[in-house]
């Protein structure tokens, strides 16, 4: 069954619910730096395996970029 | 001659100049800029991550073991979305650095006070290291140093406007005040600029677009760096008090003429 998520504000359809080191992962980031948001809230490092994302999550991934 | 390290909460750095990461036409000018101003602390955005995966990654071009990452929370307008941001600076950083950055309205880029000092108030408690971007008021750098922030960084002037420092008579009486470090942030447009900010008795001074958007953006890194070292040196040296009128240097007597 396709989930739809909100991935940086954009919808998302993924073919099933997925931790969020799978979805880091689907997406290919490479980023050296990182953090990501689930439903607003902050998931370290170590809770990658354990959270999922699922139908209707509102996800945030960031990192860093040029700035003063 | 010695001089003792600027340190900031549990952070120390031989180089009083913190320099931004943004408006380089290339990372590798960017790169070249970081190493001729001699920095120790670079400063960087939180932004939503390129899901294109294309493109070079600001952080491929900023050797971590030279550059501490002081994180900003530039483009933010609410005390919630600056909190909100520092948080994910913190986790994608791994520091509790975070430079606070409220800004009131998108056209002046002058801080919100009220906002600031209530987002000061928070991540203090929630143990970040809070280098706090304000303006040049006097009475908010003491209510901000008595929040707990580790660093009180008054602006020259708006942010990218390159004026200098408007107001020396505000830093002076924030200098006098304060006892926290004192960051001169924004506003800087040349070397002299920063020399002023030190003579005045700066702990620092940081900038970005007046390297960024130099014709040479390398050579300006250089010449803010010296504007730096000789404006510190100069503030250690103590200048002589202004007189009203000339005094000779040579010795007015046994001139052979007389």
């Amino acid at each position: 069954m396709t989930i739809t998520i909100t991935l940086n504000g954009e919808q998302k359809d993924l073919s099933t619910t997925l931790t969020v080191r799978e979805l880091v992962e689907h997406l290919e980031i490479k980023s050296q730096a990182m953090a990501v948001e689930v439903n607003r809230k902050i998931i370290r490092k170590e809770e990658f395996d354990t959270v999922n994302v699922g139908d209707g999550d509102r996800v945030e991934i960031v990192t860093f970029v040029g700035g003063g | 001659m010695k001089d003792k390290p600027l340190q900031i909460g549990n952070y120390t750095f031989k180089s009083r100049l913190f320099v931004g990461t943004g408006k380089y036409e290339t990372f590798q000018l960017m790169a070249d800029a970081l190493e001729a101003s001699g920095t120790e602390v670079v400063t960087v955005a939180v932004r939503r991550v390129n899901l294109s995966g294309e493109g070079e990654s600001l952080l491929d071009y900023i050797d971590r073991d030279k550059y501490t990452l002081l994180p900003n929370t530039a483009g933010c307008y609410t005390a919630d979305e600056a909190i909100r941001t520092a948080f994910m600076a913190r986790e994608a950083g791994i520091s509790d650095l975070i430079k606070l950055e409220v800004l009131g309205d998108k056209i002046s880029l002058l801080p919100d006070l009220e906002a600031t000092l209530e987002a000061t108030r928070v991540l203090v408690k929630e143990n970040f290291t809070v280098l706090v971007y304000t303006s040049d008021d006097p009475i908010t750098a003491c209510k901000l140093e008595d929040l707990g922030a580790a660093a009180v960084m008054p602006l020259g002037s708006p942010i990218g406007s390159g004026q200098g420092i408007l107001n020396p008579i505000n830093i002076k009486l924030i200098l006098q005040n304060v006892k926290a470090p004192i960051v001169v942030d924004a506003g800087v447009g040349t070397a002299s600029d920063v020399a002023i900010a030190m003579e005045l008795g700066a702990e620092g001074v940081l900038l970005n677009t007046g390297i960024a958007l130099a014709d040479d953006p390398v050579r300006m890194a250089s010449a803010m760096k010296h504007g730096c070292i000789a404006g510190r040196e100069a503030y250690l040296a103590g200048r002589i008090a202004k007189k009203e009128f000339g005094s000779a240097s040579s010795p007015t007597n046994g001139i052979a003429t007389s």
